[in-house]
């Protein structure tokens, strides 16, 4: 059977936060033949299985849960005309842009003007980690336990430890909490936890669910279901002490540690990557090394907040529409961005000088009264002071184009002084 | 409850798939029992999937006999089985002269066990078969291949039950007597009794066990445990042939190796390492250390993100740690015990020779009852060996206007249809745990590992099929996914 083979000026790839606000975003700034694709049934990506609130603080100033937060974006979708897919997946994507996706109806390909990567992110798993022992039921990661309580009725266990201090672990410590099981602790390979300081107070201490830093996971057990695991603390080199090793009797092990960007129809493209983030490398207007395809959100890197996906993937949205009608190529004055000490990535990776933008960055350990500092040889850019600076939080800083200028150079270094 | 057959088999390996296989083709009433829920749970699904030459075993040693023609018949097998099977070939690589003579009399051995078209080659010559690898010598044997292990003992069972050979699962024999009149009468764990003229210890791990209920005892089984890492199909692409070191001398093994998988992973092991409890499938911390190193040294592409899961087989060995090494296949028509055929001790390459010892097994059985060919026997298994994912985009979208639940991916990482689960699901052995869907569909078996696709085949059996929470199993009864609901189903919060 021969394939039929559609145009459409920008087509975002994934419905979430950050995929409807490129969606948004690009039809706002004039394109009138946006096409937005989601392979789940519905929009909102991993936001419906978020009940919990503390959404839309920055965007809308209140608290909101994760589906009344992505509402707010899907409500605004026919009123702009933009079209939506959902049930559909991008099977395959070329650096021409022509895209191989598939529908219950039919498999098509799509020549996209401009393509906004906004797939998200997965998590990572048992496997990815290693972790030693048995292979039994009961033992799921973090989103997925998530998933089948908020999403599906169905309750994973009874008695629950869960390895990793990511946001999702401890929303589900208080959520499993909730639902009347019992959490035995949380245990953190690193010397702190790589979740929202805030998620800590409100999931783990007013609960009273331990937190166990510098401890891992040693060995699963059972043959069937789960039945125990061990732990160990671990050293400075992250090896675990073999004298602290200790047993505990469990069901249910959730997973939260890490998220991995998904940049499989990234790759696909050939478009450039960063090792660090697991992302695309972009410039600042979210483009990546493949002409007209721009990437945003989780699958450029892994964000603290919803919030802050939205506002990147609206800038996204707005450059992929500018693309599509200026054709503008990219441009051939390049400032690098490179992390210095302190700093474990910086975002986006090269600038074009011509505009004013926002830093991203992480650092690598929690200090206090530290500041972030970007330079351009030996002359400062931007020095920002900043109380509280913390692993799990993403640090945004607006540099504008004439203190770029004014710096001169071709190539800035951000790091924690 | 009581059933009656004529030959019964023990062991739902893919020796025991075969060994039902082949006499499907005759016209005797025959069964297989197998304690676990689906067929391949042991060491069968469990281990490299290569499909050996058989220039390794000792010239007129069963092993050789069994491995070359096990080897031969798998063409035929594969394509009517819709089994996926990928004749790479592989380079026995020497480093230095030293390792000449060694890779020369493996050679002269093959020859002489029948081994095809093997090839003491140059440098030059290796590295148009692998770009990049290394050594200064090499013994190519084309005949070594890379198959799937999974659908090779499901294909092998389907076609099996489909020419009248029944299947029982979650059977576990216990105790196994003769009567003089009326032959075998097997009880299994269930309580149900089964009785037969013939019987067949295809039991692997505990058939020495099987043996002594069976009345022959001076069988002992020592399991040995191989552990491996699975990479990201990232790295499909990279091995060409399998590779493997020329063996050292004294040196137990072939030492870490990588091989492709036909679904385009790479594994990393297996090891050797003797355990107490026959079936812990733990992978152990300094294992998975060195094999993580050895893999870096072999394929230094290998990156952390591409460790995607661990498991392990385990060996029925005959020798004891302190002996190593391998004694050759039991495959014996008792003459002290009548009407038992006993099979012990199948470790590698019981997979690659699992036809040719059917063929055996069947010919011992025609020394019991007299074997007349069913003319209604239909070598084919329907399906398809290629995943949906694997077809052209023409030929996808021919399926997908058929089927629109060719349309609908439910697992993401492997790209696996609604319908490819829907089948799976519906297989016919009846195996209903999620391990099945994933040795038959994929499900689950890519690099998330079920975390975007497990919730939603959970939401599918529940809407299409109305399974409830307690119905999900991973591998056994003993494995239950869930605990039940949040709070009663139509309920109000
Ligand atoms: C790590 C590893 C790597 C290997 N690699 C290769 C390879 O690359 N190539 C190759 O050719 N071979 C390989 N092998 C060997 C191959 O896997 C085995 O030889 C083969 O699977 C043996 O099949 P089987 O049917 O005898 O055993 P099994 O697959 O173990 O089947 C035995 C079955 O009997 C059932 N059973 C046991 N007791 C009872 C009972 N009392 N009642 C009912 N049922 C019972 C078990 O549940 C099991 O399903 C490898 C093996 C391992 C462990």
């Amino acid at each position: 059977m021969s394939i039929k083979t559609i145009h459409r000026d920008v087509v975002v790839i994934g419905g979430g936060p950050a995929g409807l606000a490129a969606a948004i975003a690009a039809s706002e700034a004039g394109c009138k033949d946006v096409l937005l694709i989601e392979r789940d049934r519905i929009l909102g990506g991993i936001l419906n299985q978020c009940i919990h609130d503390g959404f839309g603080l920055h965007e809308f100033k209140e608290a909101l849960s994760g589906p009344e937060y992505a509402a707010r974006f899907i409500n605004r979708l026919p009123g702009l005309g933009i079209e939506v897919m959902t049930g559909t997946i991008v099977l395959s994507l070329s650096p021409e842009r022509i895209l191989e996706v598939s529908t219950r109806g039919a498999i098509q390909y799509i020549q996209a003007g401009a393509v906004v990567l906004a797939m998200g992110c997965r998590e990572r798993t048992r496997g990815a980690i290693s972790i030693p022992g048995q292979r039994p039921s009961g033992v799921y990661t973090a989103g997925a336990a998530q998933n089948f309580i908020n999403m599906e009725n169905i309750m994973v266990g009874k008695n629950v430890c869960i390895l990793g201090s990511g946001d999702i672990g401890l929303i589900m410590a208080r959520r499993m909490t909730l639902e009347g099981a019992h959490v035995e602790a949380v245990f953190e390979i690193l010397p702190y936890s790589s979740g929202l300081p805030r998620n800590i107070q409100q999931c783990l201490n007013d609960y009273n669910i331990p937190l166990f830093l510098n401890t891992t996971v040693t060995e699963i057990r059972g043959n069937g279901r789960l039945e125990g695991v061990k732990v160990a603390q671990v050293g400075k080199d992250r090896a675990p002490i073999p004298e602290t090793e200790r047993y505990i009797p469990c069901d249910t092990l959730l997973l939260s540690v890490g998220l991995i960007p998904e940049n499989e129809l990234t790759r696909d493209a050939g478009v450039a990557m960063d090792p660090i983030t697991g992302g695309a490398l972009v410039d600042d207007t979210f483009m990546t090394s493949v002409p007209g395809i721009f990437s945003c959100g989780n699958v450029l890197h892994v964000h603290d907040l919803a919030d802050w996906v939205s506002v990147e993937a609206r800038d996204a949205g707005r450059f992929a529409a500018a693309y599509v009608h200026e054709k503008r190529e990219a441009s051939r004055q390049r400032i690098t961005i490179k992390e210095g000490d302190g700093v474990r990535y910086v975002l986006p990776q090269s600038v074009s000088g011509e505009r004013d933008f926002i830093l991203s960055l992480r650092v690598t350990a929690p200090w206090r009264n530290r500041a972030v500092v970007v330079r351009s040889g030996d002359k400062k850019v931007r020095r920002k002071k900043i109380v509280r600076l913390h692993p799990a939080e993403m640090i945004r800083i607006n540099i504008g184009k004439d203190a770029l200028a004014a710096a001169g150079g071709s190539s800035l270094e951000v790091s924690v002084e | 409850m009581n059933h009656k057959y004529e030959v019964l088999i023990i062991g739902g390996g893919v020796v025991g798939c075969a060994i039902a296989r082949e006499l499907s083709k005759y016209r005797v009433s025959a069964a297989l029992l197998e304690k676990e829920m689906d067929v391949g749970m042991g060491a069968s699904c469990r281990n490299s999937g290569v499909l050996h030459a058989g220039f390794k075993y000792a010239p007129g040693s069963l092993r050789a006999r069994v491995a070359v023609k096990g080897n031969a018949l798998m063409d035929d097998l594969c394509r009517d089985l819709k089994v996926k099977i990928k004749r790479i070939g592989k380079l026995t690589v020497g480093l230095d002269e030293e390792d000449e003579p060694t890779l020369r009399h493996l050679k002269e051995q093959g020859d002489t066990n029948g081994v095809p078209g093997l090839r003491v080659i140059g440098r030059e010559e290796m590295q148009k078969i692998q770009p990049g690898v290394e050594g200064y010598i090499a013994l190519h044997s084309p005949s070594s291949s890379i198959i799937s292990p999974y659908s090779l003992t499901i294909g092998l069972a389907e076609n099996a039950l489909a020419n009248g050979v029944n299947f029982h699962l979650g059977q576990r024999v216990e105790s196994i007597s003769q009567q003089p009149e009326k032959g075998w009468h097997v009880r299994t764990a269930a309580g149900e009794i089964f009785e037969a003229q013939v019987i067949i210890n295809a039991a692997g791990l505990y058939s020495a066990d099987v043996s002594r209920m069976a009345g022959v005892d001076g069988y002992t089984i020592y399991p040995c445990r191989g552990e491996y890492y699975v990479l990201d199909k990232r790295l499909n692409g990279t091995l060409t042939a399998l590779i493997y070191p020329a063996p050292k001398k004294n040196a137990p093994g072939w030492g870490t190796h990588l091989t492709p998988t036909v679904d385009g992973n790479i594994l990393i092991g297996p090891t050797a390492q003797y355990i107490k409890e026959p079936e812990n499938h733990a992978c152990t911390p300094d294992i998975l250390r060195r094999l993580r190193i050895e893999g870096q040294k072999l394929l230094p592409a290998i990156q952390v993100s591409d460790y995607i899961r661990n498991f392990a087989g385990i060996r029925a060995k005959q020798t004891p740690p302190e002996v190593g090494g391998n004694k050759d296949f039991v495959i014996e028509d008792r003459k002290d015990v009548k009407g038992f055929i006993n099979l012990v001790g199948l470790e590698s390459p019981g997979l690659t020779a699992s036809p040719a010892i059917a063929q055996m097994v069947v010919e011992m059985v025609g020394n019991h009852l007299s074997l007349v060919p069913d003319p209604s026997f239909n070598p084919v298994r329907p399906g398809s060996s290629d995943f949906f994912s694997e077809l052209s985009a023409e030929e996808k979208a021919d399926l997908v206007a058929k089927d629109p639940n060719y349309g609908e991916i439910i697992c993401r990482c492997e790209k696996i249809t609604k319908k490819e689960i829907l089948d799976a699901i519906n297989n016919p052995l009846g195996a209903r745990t999620i391990v099945s869907l994933k040795y038959r569909a994929r499900a689950s078996m890519g690099r998330c590992q079920g975390g975007f696709c497990i919730p939603r085949i959970v939401r599918l059996l529940r809407d299409e099929f109305g399974w409830r929470p307690e119905d999900f199993l991973k591998r056994g009864v003993d494995s239950p996914l869930f605990v039940g609901n949040v709070r009663p189903e139509g309920g109000q919060a």
